[in-house]
């Protein structure tokens, strides 16, 4: 009898245990079976996601290849590093992009991708992810709206440096009915990105061997 | 052996045997996943993410169509183990499986579907915690043949995906006045032409879009589907008493 029931659980374990091994087995296949093509996929998005703030026809290098990864800023509202990727047309600097986040939102952080050119002018600003309200915060986002491409060309002569705000605020950007908060927060990001490229105007540019040494 | 077991049920009908024929068997199966016993509109199961992904057509329809992949996966499998499996451990069986499916499915939509991924986010992986499709495993898929469990997967699935689909049409067209917005996410960019603009320079409904407007649509469809039965049973009321009336004047 007590065999029985001993006989009984240790079927059912090894039963137990073979179903486990076969469904990570099917996982595991899948996983290999799919890695390349979510990695190309995820370079093509990111590569996307660039070419949008920086006319691919502007350049000639790879973006994805050139990059430089920078230690901690804060000012970039990030608690680790941020890679930039530069844009080169033969040895002439195009422009860099960089991925800024805004922790002002009005709701949840909003993560940028800021593009400024090597004259110091923006080139492009996508918002890449955000939790702002559907119908009035998210009027950042470029499938919703225009809004965002007023960034284009700005820079931080152009308006003057007190200038970069909302017009609630004082400033020369539009805030949106309704809402004040998100497209301050994005405006604010923006400056900071802006400020961080004058201030590491000479080392943004460097490749990672030239930067390290620094 | 289930398909020859239907196919020769199917050969019998003329011979008189008892045996249900092809057409008996499965099509109360495609009923009861569609209308009689859909996840949605009579289990009500699986409303967490119908009710988060239901925001636009396309959204909804990946939703539904990686929801109905992993019951149809989920069915087979059960059903073929259904002799194996002990009951006393079959529960974590199904567990397993459900989970491998599902994240096999995630891994395929990461790597295909790369943007749909990014828009449904989170209710891929939320998949595995969709009632629906564990109670279809223990309900249908541990009795059945593999043929039954597998049509019975795309049954359930499809009745799931189209009260999805019908629910992200509702909530688009009134939030948004657009049909099918965003459709290359799922179709490639040469489908772009597919989004259709139902109320050109529509203002937008802002209700319909957030989470309350998922509440309100699906109470709505809910009130049509009942309104639905009602009618059709009272149809039925008539005809039985028109028949006993008949009966009783001929007698």
């Amino acid at each position: 009898m007590k065999a029985g029931i001993l006989r009984n659980m240790i079927m059912s374990a090894l039963l137990l245990a073979l179903f486990a091994g076969l469904g990570t087995a099917l996982v595991m296949s899948t996983f290999e079976a799919t890695k390349e093509k979510i990695e190309a996929s995820e370079k093509a998005n990111l590569l996307k996601n660039l070419n949008n703030i920086i006319p691919a026809d502007s350049y000639n290098n790879n973006l994805l290849d050139n990059k430089l990864i920078v230690p901690v800023s804060t000012q970039l509202g990030k608690k680790g590093p941020t890679t930039i990727y530069q844009a080169w047309n033969d040895k002439t600097p195009v422009a860099v992009a960089f991925s800024v986040i805004s922790h002002d939102g009005y709701s949840g952080d909003i993560k940028l991708l800021v593009a400024i050119k090597a004259s110091g002018d923006i080139s492009g600003v996508r918002v890449i992810s955000h939790k702002e309200t559907p119908g009035l915060g998210d009027k950042i986002d470029k499938t919703k709206d225009d809004w965002i491409l007023t960034f284009n060309d700005k820079n931080l002569l152009i308006p003057s440096r007190q200038k970069w705000k909302v017009k609630k605020d004082g400033g020369v950007f539009d805030q949106f009915t309704g809402a004040t908060i998100t497209p301050r927060a994005v405006v604010s990001a923006v400056y900071k990105a802006l400020d961080y490229y004058n201030y590491n105007e000479k080392k943004i540019f460097l490749n990672q061997a030239e930067y390290d040494k620094l | 052996m289930p398909i020859t077991e239907t196919e020769s049920a199917a050969e019998d009908i003329s011979t008189e045997e008892t045996k249900p024929s092809f057409i008996e068997e499965y099509a109360p199966i495609a009923k009861d996943g569609l209308w009689n016993n859909n996840a949605v509109f009579a289990q009500m199961l699986g409303l967490c993410p119908l009710l988060a992904v239901s925001n636009t057509v396309i959204n909804a329809l990946g939703l539904g169509i990686a929801t109905m992949m992993v019951l149809i996966i989920s069915n087979m499998s059960v059903s073929l183990i259904r002799n194996i499996v002990r009951s006393e451990i079959r529960l974590p069986v199904f567990v397993v499986i459900i989970a491998s499916a599902v994240t096999a499915i995630e891994l395929v939509i990461h790597a295909w579907f790369h943007e749909l991924y990014l828009v449904l986010g989170i209710f891929i992986p939320l998949i595995v915690t969709n009632c629906a499709i564990i109670a279809r495993a223990e309900a249908f898929a541990s009795k059945n043949t593999l043929g039954k469990s597998f049509f019975d997967g795309l049954m359930m699935g499809l009745g799931f995906t189209l009260v999805l689909v019908a629910l992200g049409t509702l909530r688009e067209v009134i939030g948004m006045g657009t049909v099918f917005a965003n459709a290359h996410i799922m179709f490639g960019d040469g489908m772009q032409w597919m989004t259709i603009e139902v109320f050109p320079n529509y203002e937008g409904f802002l209700l319909a879009i957030l989470p309350p407007g998922a509440f309100i649509g699906l109470a709505f469809l809910l009130a049509a589907r009942n309104y639905i039965n009602q009618k059709q049973q009272e149809k039925n009321k008539n005809q039985k008493q028109q028949a006993l009336n008949l009966e009783a004047s001929a007698v």
